[in-house]
Formats: C-alpha cells, sequence, structure tokens
C-alpha cells in the first residue's frame, strides 16, 4: 500500500516514540495501580498484512481480553488494550484481590473492574500522546469484548480496509515485575492521521 | 484431527474447491462475513471472508475483489461455474457480521457488522441465490467450517460453543 511504503525510517522511529510516550504513562498508571513496579519493552511499529495482525497475540483464535475505544479528532484512529485471559485472572487478584474460579467466566463485577483497569489505561495513553503532539484526540466511551483476537482486531482495520490489505500497528508491550501479567497497546492510526501526527511534530511529511 | 483437504480461508479472502470431501475454513470472524456458496449436486463449494460492503470506496490502487462483498460474491460465483457449478442450484449460508463492541451514538463505520450482512443478502437476492441459512448479527465473533460432502456449515464461538447451521 502506497502510504505505508513511504514511510522512512526515521518517520517509523517517530511513531515508536508516540508509543512509547503513550504506553509509558499507562505503564505508570498501572504500576500506581498495583503498587508494584511494571516494565515496558520498546514499542513495535509494526506495518503488518492483516492475516498477520493477531501473531502476536498467539493468532487468530486465541481468546483475549479486549478494550477498544476509537479516538476522535483531528488525528482519528482505534486503540484497544488487549489481556490475556491468564494476565486478568492475575491482574484481578493481584489489584482488587478477586479470584477467578471458573475459567473463562467473568462475573459482572469482574468484568467492570477490567473495564475500569482498561478505561485508565487507555485513557492515560491517549491524554499523554494529545499532550505530546498538541492534537485534539478524544477517546468514544471504551467498550469490552472477551472473544477471538481475529473476531476483535479485524474491528480496527476497517479504516485501513479502504486503502489496501496491510496497517500499522504500534504495538508496545508490557510486563508486570515478576511478569505475570502482560499485556498490549494497540494503537491504529486512521491512514489520514498519519500526516498530522508528522506535522504536528515538526517532522517533515512528503 | 488431520484433515486431507482443508482449505484456509484468509480475511479478505475467497477460496473455491470441487468435490465432496472439499472443507473450507475461516477463523475469527467479527464483523467480516463468511459468505458460503454451494451447488451440491456438482459438488461445488465456495467461501468468501468479507470485510467491507461495497468497493466504490475503495481507495486501493489495485483493489482486492475479495475484501468487499459486492465484487467478491460475483467472482466467487464466477469460479464456481468454472468449476462446474449451475447457478440454478446454487445455495448460500451466511456466518457473522457480528456488532463485536457496543457503542452509544454509533456511527456507520461501527455499525459495519449488520451493513456487511444487508449487502451480502441484497446481492444474493439479486443473484436469486437463496440463503438456506445463517447465523449472523449479535456480539461474538464466530470461526465457520464448511463441509462440502453434508452442505454442513460448523460455527464455533467463545460464548456460545459449537452450531451446525
Amino acid at each position: 500500500m502506497d502510504l505505508l511504503k513511504q514511510l522512512a525510517e526515521f518517520q517509523l522511529d517517530v511513531l515508536k516514540e508516540v508509543g512509547n510516550i503513550g504506553a509509558g504513562h499507562a505503564a505508570t498508571a498501572l504500576s500506581k495501580m498495583l503498587d508494584r513496579p511494571v516494565d515496558m519493552k520498546i514499542p513495535q511499529v509494526n506495518i503488518l498484512p492483516f492475516e498477520e495482525i493477531t501473531n502476536s497475540l498467539g493468532g487468530s483464535e486465541e481468546v483475549v481480553i479486549a478494550i477498544f475505544l476509537r479516538v476522535v479528532g483531528e488525528a482519528p484512529g482505534n486503540m484497544f488494550f488487549i489481556l490475556t485471559q491468564e494476565s486478568a485472572k492475575k491482574l484481578l487478584t493481584n489489584m482488587a484481590g478477586i479470584e477467578i474460579e471458573q475459567d473463562g467466566v467473568y462475573s459482572e463485577m469482574e468484568i467492570s473492574a477490567l473495564q475500569e483497569i482498561g478505561n485508565i489505561l487507555v485513557g492515560s495513553y491517549l491524554s499523554s500522546l494529545a499532550d505530546f503532539t498538541r492534537l485534539s484526540m478524544s477517546p468514544t466511551v471504551p467498550s469490552l469484548a472477551i472473544d477471538m483476537a481475529g473476531a476483535i482486531l479485524s474491528y480496527g482495520l476497517i479504516q485501513f480496509g479502504e486503502m489496501g490489505d496491510h496497517a500499522l500497528l504500534i504495538d508496545t508491550k508490557f510486563l508486570e515485575g515478576d511478569h505475570e501479567v502482560e499485556g498490549h497497546f494497540f494503537f491504529i492510526p486512521d491512514p489520514e492521521s498519519f500526516e498530522k501526527i508528522f506535522r504536528s511534530l515538526g517532522v517533515p511529511f512528503e | 484431527m488431520i484433515v486431507e483437504n482443508l482449505i484456509k480461508v484468509g480475511m479478505a479472502d475467497l477460496k473455491v474447491v470441487l468435490g465432496k470431501d472439499g472443507i473450507l475454513k475461516t477463523t475469527g470472524l467479527g464483523s467480516c462475513v463468511g459468505v458460503i456458496l454451494y451447488d451440491q449436486t456438482n459438488g461445488v463449494a465456495g467461501m468468501a471472508h468479507v470485510m467491507l460492503p461495497n468497493s466504490i470506496i475503495a481507495r486501493e490502487g489495485i483493489m482486492n475483489i475479495a475484501k468487499y462483498a459486492d465484487t467478491a460474491i460475483p467472482d466467487m460465483l464466477e469460479r464456481m461455474i468454472k468449476l462446474g457449478a449451475n447457478q440454478g442450484r446454487m445455495i448460500a449460508k451466511l456466518a457473522g457480521g457480528a456488532q463485536m463492541f457496543a457503542f452509544s451514538g454509533t456511527s456507520d463505520t461501527m455499525r459495519i457488522g449488520p451493513r456487511n450482512v444487508e449487502t451480502c443478502k441484497e446481492i444474493l437476492n439479486k443473484l436469486q441465490i437463496p440463503i438456506r441459512a445463517e447465523d449472523t448479527g449479535a456480539n461474538y465473533g464466530r470461526t465457520i467450517e464448511f463441509h462440502n460432502s453434508t452442505g454442513m456449515l460448523l460455527i464455533r464461538s467463545v460464548q456460545q460453543g459449537v452450531k451446525e447451521i
């Protein structure tokens, strides 16, 4: 796809920094909530064919817990905070003292706790991003789903679908202190948003 | 279990198969729709994993016709006829088109699942292909497997388990 092929190495580095700042703030927020250190991996900026978009989560049929929100404003896009089932359990236990007894079954209370954690994290990711780029970016009300990774992530590819069969994904993985909790932030800016993000950061674009 | 003649259909992809032992499978349908056409008499089947309803909105250089309902279904039909299928005997089954996330004040983009299903139905209606069964809408993802030997469509989901239509 033309737009994505045009991106130079240094522009991809800028997008990595975007992921770094957003997820960095979110990791700090998580660390405060858990009262434990949270490590963050260097963000990956990947231009992937749709088929491979779920690879870092273990494939299309892997069941994950996702908080999704649509970013509206000057640089629109889709944002996901994704946890494996195992990690969600650990997170609930560590934070709220909730033990999940039955695999894959969540009570209303557990769902709402996960939703709240997700809200805080994606909210802090997004607000630091808006501060950094000085672009207006506001979240829609986040929504939670527990389902197959392919079914969930394909929802974030619709805007790219009109342009081609690849999407640009800023993926930041974080790990709680003793690596019990592993999560991903996926930020998928709409194709139109790249130019605005680069311009606002003083990065030449075309 | 190892299945010899299992054909995988990717996202925004379509495949056709000739032969009763053919099995077509696609994973992780969310708002996308799995469209199955088959002609049991001639043993020809096809499956498309469509992502968007209409190719009018396409802004890509070389268009992937398997991505849009309005281009994927006619193309699949044509390929099946080349394999010996008869349009008059064809039957369709649909699955997917879910609304994965609930939003208040849903915009058109967010309603993509239901729109995909509506468009598929309109196209099949125009082609006069009857829809034998469907499992569409709701808010969950689906993995589907079509068995050409029986015309059975197996649907697996996280919350609902396995069903056959």
